[in-house]
């Protein structure tokens, strides 16, 4: 009870200057991190460089609420590369394994099949309808690397909005009350 | 200074800098192994015993017999290894077809050392119908799934063969 009784207290003693100057320190701590993910962006060279497993597709090298670090490069598309690709009218990327590489002799376009390796098809079930093949500019990027279960965090996020909430509502709560 | 909040506060961030810190290192143990997989692919091919079809859409059926000895890919840091055989060849229009014709999943280090002879699991189809007496190389892929970092890849090239000329 004397602990509710002291945070009810420093709510009630504040003051503008103290509120401005922890509003500016969480300004800060927010610019920052989206400076961090805007770096890694750049230096990944792909949309999101990091991407979180949501369906069983992959099992059992990836799981769901596994995370991936993604890196795109120049380098040509290949059999066997992971890759995680946008299909037109889906807003979910999907993170599969080409089997299929056609490229053409001049230009260097490729034309790619992929499917998942705890599927029994290939994904053109789940391409544009009338679409056989995937080409570059479908692809954001290959998986270079792997972290297990850190992604539930996000995926509880997205599918309870409710602890979201919660979670951004403590924070404020501490920010305000702590008496840095 | 000692109340539960920056106790927990500390507990917490030091236990995941620690966490984070031996996922790398984890990672950076797996650079350390050298492999040396060895790996022999046999396909069998008279046509006369029907063991190479082509089929109305132009794809053909086969039957490999594949050996490999992957035990040197595993580490301690190893999740399972995935390993591929693909079939890659040109053609006129196309400067390189891969085509993938089996895969499987090698979960441990017991399972590595393996013979499978299996007919394609994926159809070899082309783009066009250019595979006629057409010579291809077989590519062995293995690619390494951590336990937690970086992934690897490799292959191996095998090559010589040629699909035969006629239709059966």
């Amino acid at each position: 009870m004397g602990w509710m009784g002291d945070t009810v207290d420093s709510i009630k003693s504040i003051q503008i200057r103290q509120l401005l100057a922890q509003g500016v320190s969480l300004g800060m701590i927010v610019t920052s991190a989206l400076i961090i993910w805007k770096a890694l962006m750049c230096f990944t060279g792909s949309e999101s460089p990091v991407v979180v497993v949501l369906s069983g597709s992959m099992e059992p090298g990836f799981k769901r609420g596994d995370i991936l670090f993604l890196h795109m490069s120049n380098d040509p598309i290949r059999t066997g590369e992971i890759v995680v690709f946008n299909v037109d009218g889906r807003e979910i990327p999907i993170v599969h394994r080409v089997i299929k590489v056609h490229e053409r002799q001049e230009t260097g376009d490729v034309e790619v099949l992929t499917k998942g390796d705890n599927n029994y098809g290939d994904d053109r079930l789940l391409y544009a309808q009338g679409q056989l093949w995937l080409q570059r500019h479908h692809i954001m990027g290959r998986a270079v690397g792997f972290l297990p279960y850190v992604g539930w965090v996000t995926i509880i996020m997205t599918e309870k909005p409710i602890i979201k909430y919660i979670l951004i509502g403590a924070l404020g709560l501490l920010v305000i009350t702590s008496k840095d | 200074m000692h109340s539960f909040g920056f106790r927990a506060n500390a507990v917490l961030t030091f236990g995941i800098t620690i966490l984070a810190l031996i996922c790398a290192m984890a990672s950076i143990s797996d650079n350390f192994n050298s492999p040396r997989p060895s790996s022999e692919i046999q396909i069998k091919y008279p046509i006369d015993s029907g063991e190479i079809k082509f089929s109305f859409s132009m794809q053909v059926s086969l039957t490999m017999n594949i050996t490999a000895d992957l035990q040197s890919l595993f580490t301690w840091n190893t999740k399972q290894v995935f390993v591929f055989v693909a079939a890659e060849y040109e053609t006129p229009k196309n400067a390189l077809n891969q085509v993938s014709l089996w895969d499987a999943i090698i979960p441990a280090k017991e399972h590595a050392k393996f013979w499978v002879q299996t007919a394609n699991k994926y159809r070899f189809v082309d783009q066009g119908s250019n595979l006629r007496g057409k010579d291809f190389n077989l590519t062995l892929h293995w690619h390494v799934m951590p336990k937690t970092g970086k992934m690897f890849a490799n292959k191996l090239v095998i090559p010589g063969y040629r699909l035969p000329e006629e239709y059966r």
